[in-house]
């Protein structure tokens, strides 16, 4: 049997906005034994009855193949979208990264913020709330690049994602 | 008013309004609903007020609420339609569970509808709440918290069109008791639209004309057929049985696809996997095209997955795109109804260029014919008139005896060795005679499979072919056999052991029998005459014809208690982690067996 590689994919959804259906979706992950990395969920339309789902994970080629048509069962699940695999996208998360620190480190911390184009978006005598955008790459760097300047504290909302160009995830 | 319950869709102005358990019972009697399995309990009182007040819909009384959901089970593979069941709230929702994974792991379209405590008192740890959908979401297509008494004929609606649709399985609607109690609008069928829509996918024409081209190209063809071609319909049967003549190509089945080809045919080769037949194993394992109708390529089915006929090209055809490439990776996925697929592929069979292998399919089968000659599932039955009788002969002695009634016959099993010596030894003429738990092997179905198929079928001949261990898991329904007064026969191979346990230990664990033993078991004869039924029983060869025959000929229910040889075991079989080629074909052989590997020992 040929050994497959292992690689991420960042899977979008429109579900119906309904009591349970998130449970659906995570149940799914956790009974057969997928990965999520990360998971992001916030109504999309109009009337707040659809909502859209951004699942970071990981697997062979086959295994996220069996993700999505098994995402594709689920009653409440309108449509799902490979979109790692379907073409270019863009995918954004923020964080919230919170130091405690002084002097030296301090200034340096708010000197690689302003690198980043990282806000502060609270500021004390002693500590920074910086607001970051951008890929998962990005905010990882910066990330480890806090760690030895004071970081104390971390949230992230995970991924938020859609394709590039005027097509919708309607029309894949 | 153009939406409910998430997005099933209202198209039309709501006419009536009635109280919630009417509206319920006036969906399930617009859905064609005639029977209810059911018990009972507090959270359901109104709906069970409601039925008592009307006539469109029979109730049957069962004596648990697992026994409930497998008696639907039975109704709806016997007789095509949704089976439907009712539970209270707490205990009734959650004695349901395994019956509704039964349904699941088989595509038994079902409609469980359980009581809850009202709404406002959800969450409260109120006397018989569970929180029914959290629980039963991993064991249902879908399932519906009623929160709003607009959402209720809507639910009912959309439940039955999924229950139905595509790859067919259980969905639960629980009820709080303020729903059904207090008013809500009714709306009819027509009016909903439901969300099975989005999922259905036109075939692949371009896709059946490469398969069929491969089919062509074949010189040992086989066809492996499975449990979706019953859940199409009796039709995608007779399509089946034309494509097969057509083409000349022998079939195999699934456990679950038992009678959607003849078993007396020449062309079926009996089943696959596990406790499947020489023939149709070795030809698995050498064919140069295997066509899968409607099955998934199941584990019992397969054995050791790198050896699963590794030399054909593989087509797979089924209702469920999540099942294409999921275990076995295939040369050619066709989704969509296996009935109507087979139907296209016969087509395409008649324009494509006529098949010009007639000689080497000839070879094929000669082939297929040697090894057919090992009479695989011969067994040394001692001819003495007071020996003992093999549990082998005596199933086989009750499918020719129950054939040669004549009469329209409906089977169900329990779950161990009696179950697979039933599905070698019964030869199904027609689908949906063969009631039996495929995948989620569920101990104590049977007996009550049996009362679904003999209310759905009244004047059928109808057995439950039982181990003495399994039935003793929903034994209390012979309650309702006695209430109803269901002339079901059941047929108890009692050997002593949960058999098919006591076999695995002989083969993977030093003959350590840890638990396997049926003690201090119950005078059956007597049990079944304190249920109003017949007890028979029968312990020599010479007896053992006369007593089935017996059995057959009473007009009400009967139990028999066949006391059969205790060391018997199912053969051949395919020890777990094995190939299709490496099969055990009787105890001669078994000595070899200690070699199963580690690997072997942790698959199930």
């Amino acid at each position: 049997m040929q050994v497959e590689v292992s690689g991420s994919a960042v899977i979008s959804l429109l579900v119906d906005n309904e009591s349970g259906a998130l449970a659906r979706i995570v149940e799914l992950f956790s009974g057969r034994g997928y990965n999520i990395q990360s998971l992001t969920v916030a109504p999309v339309d109009e009337h707040g009855q659809t909502s859209r789902v951004n699942i970071v994970t990981t697997g062979t080629q086959s295994s996220i193949w069996q993700v999505k048509t098994q995402l594709e069962r689920l009653v409440p699940v309108s449509r799902v979208v490979n979109l790692t695999a379907e073409g270019p996208y863009v995918a954004r998360e923020m964080a919230l990264v919170k130091v405690v620190s002084s002097g030296e480190p301090r200034t340096e911390a708010l000197r690689i913020a302003q690198a980043f184009r990282a806000r502060a978006v609270d500021t004390t005598a002693s500590s920074f709330v910086f607001e970051l955008t951008g890929s998962t790459d990005k905010l990882d760097s910066f990330i480890e690049l806090m760690r030895p300047l004071g970081l104390v504290e971390v949230s992230r909302t995970g991924v938020a994602s859609i394709c590039r160009g005027p097509q919708t995830i309607q029309n894949f | 008013m153009t939406r409910s319950t998430g997005s099933t869709t209202l198209n039309a102005r709501i006419t009536t309004t009635l109280p919630g358990a009417e509206v319920l019972l006036r969906a399930l009697v617009e859905q064609g609903v005639d029977v209810i399995f059911g018990y009972p309990g507090g959270a359901v009182l109104p709906i069970y007020d409601a039925l008592f007040k009307q006539d469109h819909i029979r109730h049957v009384l069962v004596r648990h609420e697992q026994a409930a959901v497998h008696a639907a089970e039975a109704y709806a593979r016997s007789t095509g339609k949704v089976g439907v069941v009712l539970v209270t709230s707490g205990p009734g929702a959650t004695n349901a569970v395994t019956g509704l994974l039964d349904a699941m792991m088989d595509s038994i379209p079902l409609v469980c509808l359980s009581g809850q405590v009202p709404t406002p008192l959800i969450g409260n740890d109120a006397f018989q709440e569970a929180d029914t959908t959290g629980i039963t979401r991993p064991v249902t297509k879908y399932n519906y918290l009623v929160r709003k008494p607009e959402d209720l004929a809507p639910a009912v609606h959309e439940a039955f069109a999924i229950a139905r649709s595509g790859r067919p399985g259980p969905v639960l609607i629980d009820l709080p008791k303020n729903i059904t109690v207090g008013d809500a609008p009714y709306v009819d069928a027509k009016a909903v639209t439901p969300r099975t829509t989005r999922m259905t996918t036109q075939p692949d024409r371009a896709a059946i004309a490469r398969a069929v081209a491969a089919m062509k190209a074949g010189k040992r063809v086989l066809f492996y057929t499975g449990g979706g071609i019953i859940n199409s319909g009796p039709q995608a049967s007779e399509t089946l049985r034309k494509l097969v003549a057509l083409t000349g190509f022998p079939v195999t089945s699934t456990l679950m696809g038992l009678g959607a080809f003849p078993g007396t045919d020449r062309r079926f080769l009996g089943m696959l996997g596990m406790h499947g037949t020489y023939e149709a194993n070795l030809a698995t394992h050498a064919c140069d095209v295997l066509v899968a109708l409607g099955s998934r390529f199941d584990d019992r089915v397969t054995g050791r997955l790198d050896a699963f006929s590794p030399n054909s090209f593989k087509i797979h055809v089924d209702i469920d795109p999540s099942q294409i490439n999921k275990i076995v990776h295939v040369n050619e996925g066709l989704v969509g109804d296996v009935g109507q697929i087979m139907a296209l592929m016969i087509e395409e069979w008649e324009k494509q260029p006529a098949y010009a292998h007639k000689a080497e399919l000839e070879a094929w089968w000669a082939q297929i014919e040697g090894w057919r000659a090992l009479d695989c599932l011969r067994f040394g039955q001692d001819q003495a008139p007071d020996a003992v009788i093999k549990p082998q002969q005596a199933i086989q002695r009750i499918y020719e005896l129950a054939r040669q009634t004549g009469r329209d016959t409906y089977v169900s099993t329990e779950v161990g060795q009696h179950q697979m010596w039933a599905a070698q030894f019964f030869r199904f003429d027609a689908p949906n005679r063969w009631l039996t738990s495929g995948g989620l092997g569920t101990m104590g179905y049977g007996l009550p499979a049996a009362v679904g198929a003999q209310i759905a079928h009244p004047d059928a001949l109808v057995m439950d072919v039982a181990g003495e261990a399994s039935t003793l898991m929903n034994i209390q329904e012979l309650g309702t056999i006695a209430q109803y007064r269901l002339p079901v026969k059941i047929f108890i191979i009692n050997n002593h052991y949960m058999g098919m346990v006591r076999q695995w230990q002989e083969l993977l664990h030093g003959s350590r029998y840890s638990e396997s033993y049926s003690d201090a078991l119950p005078d059956f004869v007597k049990l079944a005459e304190s249920f109003h039924a017949t007890g028979l029983r029968v312990t020599r060869l010479d007896q053992l014809d006369a007593t089935i025959a017996q059995a057959l000929a009473h007009d009400g229910p009967v139990l028999v208690d066949i006391c059969v040889a205790e060391g018997e075991n199912c053969f051949p079989m395919i020890p777990s982690g094995a190939a299709h080629n490496q099969m055990i074909l009787g105890p001669e052989q078994e000595a070899s067996s200690a070699t199963i590997s580690k690997e072997g020992q942790m698959l199930v």
